[in-house]
């Protein structure tokens, strides 16, 4: 994997509630230096001269608590513990409350090739934010071939060999007011451990379609910017093959069957692709089936309960009228 | 399963039309055709795929074939790389 660098950190395009609002003070040359955790550090304890344990490798977080301690250590001259601070491979330190430094930290960190950061974000929002977004940094992540389009807000990726059809029934699905996320290359990532979100694997040149015949189109300007989404969750996979009339194809939907992505189970179907059947139809059909399935009701299950329950009523009748016979 | 690293050499890299030369070439094998580059492996027949490598000069690729006619299909794209996709 490409090293998560300090400048990658301050590069990361993240919006509204998800900014980091983080700006380099000191320590410019320092920036190539990777992050190569997903955690932070308060190095409350480190500050006061207690090294053991030390998580250097981690992002050092300060904040009021942190900051006023240094504002002392400076004003008692005691600097030679910040010296060993900097002493130690850290990836960057970040101040949060817009904190200001003092003058001897920012020369150290100089000195050290130690980026400092600062934010306007307090502490405890700021972590919360910086975790998440690392998290989804260092998440496991795989490239996968098709179509990631959402129908009535469920993330349907749609696979298969190239030529059977996947963009042209996704160029139906936005047609008929769907959302387009990625085309071809889908960058799938295990977020939380159990949340695939799927993007597309280049944000600048996203959101294009190569339909043959036509060549590569533009969605959102054909379209518009109603017609496609940045990333969303994976929750259903629909594999489109050509109709093999030697297979069996699952006629009652009675079962759930899954497929493994980065070791999470998502819903998976197999469409069988021939002439006279609708693609995008069935993908909003069973993008709809998914929906019931997630708001507690399985069509196929509770058809075969109706149809037990009738036939255990006809059996109940069919023994009653018996009876009144035999009088 | 054959494998082959290639190297771009046309200045401009791959963009659309060498990417449309990928897919014609490797849409002629029934093998199935990856290209890899750093950890990204994407479908060697699919032109956005292509493009969204981002593959600039001197970039290293690796090309994977697996299939009845995988090892011909290798060949037949790192040619293409060879002759720099007939530009320049």
């Amino acid at each position: 994997m490409k090293q998560f660098t300090v400048l990658d950190l301050l590069s990361l395009n993240l919006k509204e509630h998800e900014a980091l609002g983080l700006r380099c003070i000191a320590g410019r040359s320092g920036l190539g230096r990777p992050i190569e955790m997903p955690d932070v550090n308060r190095p409350g304890l480190t500050l006061s001269g207690f090294y053991d344990n030390f998580a250097f490798k981690r992002i050092q977080v300060f904040g009021r608590g942190e900051s006023a301690y240094l504002d002392m250590m400076v004003k008692e001259n005691r600097i030679e513990n910040l010296a060993q601070f900097f002493k130690y491979d850290i990836p960057c330190a970040i101040f949060t409350n817009s904190l200001h430094p003092p003058e001897i930290f920012k020369e150290l960190a100089e000195k050290a090739h130690c980026p400092v950061l600062q934010t306007d974000l307090p502490s405890t929002d700021f972590t919360a934010r910086l975790i998440r977004a690392l998290s989804e940094v260092f998440a496991p992540k795989q490239t996968v071939h098709g179509v990631l389009i959402e129908v009535f807000g469920i993330g349907v990726l749609i696979t298969g060999e190239s030529g059977v059809g996947k963009s042209e029934a996704a160029l139906e699905l936005i047609e008929r007011g769907h959302r387009l996320v990625a085309d071809d290359a889908v960058e799938i990532k295990n977020v939380a451990g159990n949340i695939l979100m799927g993007a597309g694997a280049n944000k600048i040149i996203g959101h294009h379609m190569e339909i043959r015949g036509i060549g590569i189109i533009n969605i959102t300007h054909l379209f518009g910017v109603g017609a496609i989404r940045d990333r969303k969750q994976i929750q259903l996979v629909v594999e489109l093959e050509p109709w093999d009339s030697t297979k069996n194809y699952d006629r009652i939907g009675e079962k759930d069957t899954t497929t493994e992505i980065l070791g999470v189970q998502v819903p998976y179907l197999k469409l069988p692709v021939k002439p006279g059947r609708n693609i995008p139809i069935l993908i909003e059909t069973a993008a709809m089936n998914e929906r019931l399935k997630k708001m507690g009701y399985f069509s196929a299950k509770e058809f075969n309960r109706n149809v037990l329950k009738w036939l255990e009523s006809e059996n109940a009748r069919a023994v009653y009228f018996q009876n009144t016979d035999n009088y | 399963m054959t494998e082959k690293e290639v190297t771009i050499k046309n200045r401009a890299g791959i963009h659309a039309r060498p990417a449309a030369l990928i897919v014609q070439t490797a849409n002629k094998f029934a093998s199935k055709i990856h290209m890899i580059k750093d950890n990204e492996e994407i479908n060697a027949k699919s032109i956005m795929g292509i493009i969204t490598l981002g593959a600039g000069y001197n970039t290293n690729l690796k090309i994977r074939a697996e299939g009845p006619d995988e090892q011909e299909a290798v060949n037949a794209l790192a040619e293409l790389f060879e002759r720099r996709f007939e530009e320049e």
